[in-house]
């Protein structure tokens, strides 16, 4: 059985499940469900500075947004920080951190940007025992309206400036927490190692209106009619992580630096996707909050017989195993050709594929009698929409023309070699290949 | 309670009023809002889908479907009604089995269709349920049209006739209009007075005349009709009925199911309508499968159809036969009766069974008997009261696919027309093409009779 024991930055975990810093993680009680379950860890929510709570609407918090059968394919939140003092959270995240010692218990945090402010409460929570910090600069609502969170992490400069403060202040290891709503993910994260970060974690929520209430007008969730953005996660988040990991992790300015992958984590797969693209670990919430605690064990057991299926002994041996996969447009093979293929067993004979070739795509698929749905080899540019709409999975599937073979539509012998865009004669900046 | 299930003869009160209502509630209850969307989200949106190639109305059904799942059931019901006016009922009587759900490709992926018929339920009871009628009437032409039958075939048509803006005089032989929705569909599947409440709400539309108790033939006659309309619909159904040609059919105890089916639709109190302890039911369509089941469900003891031919050939579709069966009836297959035997009162049938031979059905020599009370005869119901002037084919009023007979300014349809199945959707079917034909050649002026085969023929 595959080992899924974690060490990230330094702090041990039995699995790399995490919870983030969330409503799951607000409290002592939660927690210790949450670990009871199996979790391999959480980041404690957000604490701010000494002194009054900060408040949070008593009305709706969440968005939605939903797929088939009422599936929550996204959630959408303007709740802040903890409204609980800060010495009560402490208080808690002692108690847990003894009672467990061997799950992993980082704390996030949000303050002013003032290097004070960092001063006061690094040593409060050094002294709970904590494992590590997460530097909240990611929250996209409320908070930033304060000049925090995002307001933060969409300033690389102040990224830098307060990790390093961070990392004078305290012996934790230092985690970033990035915002995604930028335009290019690999400053911050430069920022991040510039500052002296142990690591970033990434996707914080993306800026978002779930919906409008069309009897109100108000933007949802409504406030008393008034509606504000808030911050979107869940499995529809998933790409926009996915691709803004796999930026930092192939940065060669950010190479080594370790990521907590965090976006619509929802199951094992998801998991074993973020860690091939470079995460050390995960960090799930949307998921638990759809369907509680108990999912951790599918995650566990779906990673591990996976992991053993492909005979990965240790959670590093998969981390980063895509990473040299992911590369740019330019560098795909334009000589790698398919076709789509239809599984005439498998069809149920609904016609998605052909509705969707015919009206929006390539006309690449024959309805003929019978409902028999075929493709032209002659139009089929192998898009993969057809893949993507069919009900039934592995029914239709892109087929390798072998080299030699000539592809029908271009007329062209299919070549063997490799050939890319920058080579292409069509190019007008082409390169002779190196 | 002075009878049970195992009082001799024929008699009523079998069962408790409360049994009854148990017995004789939904089939298929409605969905709830929350049911429909679940049940709305399986659909596919399939390309030219053939739920909709197997309707007989064509309707529109992803569309509908998807109406539902966005919230807007009255937008859904509009397109049903758009196709087919009596939706309400078709949602409930049509065998769906074999004909939309048959269609749907997750029938063919999980052997579990979408539930079409239950979510156009949804829909149209949603629509029907809100104050006024959902159709208006073009402006007036002047033109008066005679439709005779207020069937699902009349209703259908005298509906779209009057949306076309005509005048619509509708003649119906029995007391309250209908037709066999009315009279004929399993109690089971049409509750609470539904029949009369769709009928009522589509006269809604207003322009359409109604006058029950008058027959063609007997008080009325086809060129008078002809003379004081602009054109002329028949929808007249099968009034007749076949009869069994055996010893002792006409002892007391044999009697047409749909007698017996008419009558209990029409009871106002079950426990008195009176039943069989043994019932034996002859025949292998539908009206077998209703009146075997609703004996059982009236408290008879047994209740066994015997069909003269294989379970294949029964035109009762394998759901509705499993429905008997769940029931307790009994189907017996491959036998005929020879002889029904009793002393002033039926006491038993005589069967001979049968096989598939070389020059059709033969007799195998081999006899037996069924004990009943009480048999009803469900051979199949016959054209009755067709003008003559009327050209006939296979024992029903010829029609072209416009629903045109041979007689100039005549169109008919529904079961009493040539083509299609006896079905309640088809006749819905029929009888709106037929008012969109009929529709045009007023306007035109003109009545020809054009030959244009159906579809399938
Ligand atoms: C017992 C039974 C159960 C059935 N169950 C189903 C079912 O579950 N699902 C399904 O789809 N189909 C079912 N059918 C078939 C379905 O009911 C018919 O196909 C459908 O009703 C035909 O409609 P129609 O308008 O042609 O005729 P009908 O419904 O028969 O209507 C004919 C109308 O014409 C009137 N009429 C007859 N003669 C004259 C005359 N001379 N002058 C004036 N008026 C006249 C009658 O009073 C009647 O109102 C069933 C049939 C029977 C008998
Ligand atoms: S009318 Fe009947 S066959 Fe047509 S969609 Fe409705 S239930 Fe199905």
């Amino acid at each position: 059985m595959a080992n899924l024991a974690c060490e990230f930055v330094g702090i041990r975990s039995p699995n790399p499940f995490w919870l983030a810093s969330a409503p799951p993680t607000d409290k002592e009680y939660n927690v210790r469900r949450a670990f009871e379950a199996g979790w391999g860890g959480v980041v404690w929510k957000t604490l701010g500075e000494e002194g009054p709570p900060i408040v949070n609407v008593n009305g709706p918090r969440y968005g939605a947004v939903w797929g088939a059968d009422r599936r929550l394919l996204g959630l959408n939140n303007i709740e802040l920080i903890t409204d609980r003092p800060l010495e009560t959270n402490l208080q808690e995240i002692k108690t847990v951190k003894r009672d467990y010692p061997d799950r992993a218990v980082v704390v996030s945090l949000m303050v002013p940007c003032v290097e004070d402010a960092w001063k006061a409460i690094l040593p409060l929570v050094e002294d709970t025992g904590a494992d590590g910090i997460e530097l909240n600069f990611g929250c996209p609502h409320g908070m930033s309206e304060r000049g925090m969170g995002s307001a933060v992490g969409q300033v690389p400069d102040y990224i830098e400036m307060v990790t390093r403060w961070c990392k004078q202040i305290t012996r934790m290891p230092v985690i970033v927490k990035l915002t995604p709503n930028i335009t290019d993910i690999r400053y911050p994260a430069r920022a991040s190692r510039a500052g002296g970060a142990d690591a970033v974690s990434l996707i914080n929520t993306v800026s978002s209106i779930t919906s409008v209430n069309l009897d109100t007008y108000s933007p949802e969730p409504s406030i008393d009619g008034k509606g504000t953005h808030g911050g979107f996660c869940g499995p529809a988040v998933k790409p926009i992580a996915l691709n803004m990991v796999a930026q930092i992790a192939s940065d060669p300015e950010s190479e080594g630096l370790p990521i907590s992958g965090i976006g619509g984590v929802t199951t094992w797969r998801d998991a074993a996707e973020f860690l091939t693209l470079g995460a050390g670990n995960v960090q799930v919430c949307t998921a638990a909050m759809t369907y509680g605690f108990r999912i951790v064990q599918e995650m566990i057991s779906g990673l591990g017989d996976w992991m053993d299926e492909k005979g990965h002994a240790s959670v590093d041996d998969i981390v980063g195993r895509a990473v040299p996969n992911f590369t740019d447009w330019q560098y795909l093979n334009l000589n790698y050709v398919t076709k789509a293929r239809i599984d005439q067993d498998l069809c149920i004979g609904c016609g998605r594929c052909f509705a969707v070739c015919e009206d929006t795509s390539h006309q690449a698929i024959a309805m003929n009698p019978g409902r028999k749905f075929e493709v032209i080899d002659e139009e089929c540019v192998a898009c993969n929409l057809c893949i993507n709409v069919c009900p039934v999975e592995d029914c239709i599937t892109m087929e390798e023309l072998a080299p030699g073979t000539v592809d029908p539509r271009t007329g062209q012998d299919v070549v063997a070699d490799y050939g890319n865009w920058t080579t292409h004669p069509n190019n007008p900046g082409a390169c002779a290949a190196e | 309670m002075a009878n049970n299930p195992l009082t001799p003869g024929i008699a009523a009160g079998r069962h408790s009023s409360e049994v009854l209502d148990r017995n004789f509630a939904d089939l298929h209850p409605p969905l709830d809002r929350h049911e429909a969307l679940v049940a709305a989200d399986r659909c596919y949106f399939c390309h030219d889908a053939p739920c909709v190639t197997a309707c007989p109305t064509t309707i529109d059904i992803p569309l509908f479907i998807r109406q539902i799942a966005t919230g807007t059931s009255e937008a859904a019901a509009r397109t049903i009604f758009d196709q087919n006016i009596l939706g309400g009922m078709c949602a409930r009587a049509c065998p769906t089995e074999t004909l939309c759900e048959e269609a749907c490709v997750r029938e063919v992926a999980e052997g579990r269709p979408v539930e079409i018929g239950r979510l156009q339920r949804f829909a149209t009871d949603t629509m029907m349920a809100r104050e006024g009628h959902p159709y208006g009437r073009a402006e007036k032409t002047g033109k008066r049209v005679a439709v005779v039958g207020a069937g699902p075939a009349g209703l259908a048509c005298a509906h779209r006739l009057a949306m076309h803006g005509h005048e619509v005089f509708v003649f119906d032989a029995r007391l309250r209009p209908g037709g066999l929705n009315e009279y004929g569909i399993a109690s089971y599947k049409t509750v609470d007075g539904f029949a009369q409440a769709e009928v009522e709400w589509l006269l809604g539309i207003g322009g359409i005349k109604m006058e029950q108790g008058t027959r063609l033939s007997d008080g009325l006659d086809l060129d008078a009709l002809i003379k004081d309309h602009d054109a002329v619909f028949l929808g007249i159904g099968l009034a007749g009925v076949n009869a069994l040609r055996v010893e002792g059919a006409e002892l007391p105890g044999v009697d047409d199911a749909v007698d017996f089916i008419a009558e209990l639709r029409q009871a106002e109190d079950l426990s008195n309508l009176a039943v069989g302890r043994n019932v034996v039911v002859v025949g292998g369509g539908m009206t077998a499968i209703d009146a075997a089941v609703q004996s059982r469900l009236l408290g008879a003891e047994t209740a066994t159809i015997v069909y003269r031919r294989g379970r294949d050939r029964m035109s009762a579709s394998r759901y509705e036969q499993d429905l008997a069966t769940s029931k307790g009836v009994r189907i017996v297959t491959n036998a005929r009766p020879v002889r029904v035997i009793g002393n002033g009162a039926v006491q038993e049938v005589e069967f001979e069974y049968t096989r598939d031979g070389a020059g059709g059905l033969e007799d195998t020599g081999e006899t037996f008997r069924l004990a009943a009370d009480q048999v009803f005869k469900a051979i199949g119901q016959t054209l009755e009261d067709a003008p003559d002037a009327l050209e006939i084919d296979g024992g029903k009023i010829k029609v072209d696919g416009s629903g045109r007979t041979s007689v100039p300014g005549v169109w008919a349809g529904g079961d009493c027309a040539s083509g299609g199945d006896d079905l309640t959707v088809t006749a819905v079917a029929e009888g709106r093409d037929a008012a969109e034909d009929m529709h045009n050649a007023i306007l035109a002026g003109r009545e020809m009779v054009i030959e244009t085969p159906r579809p399938g023929e």
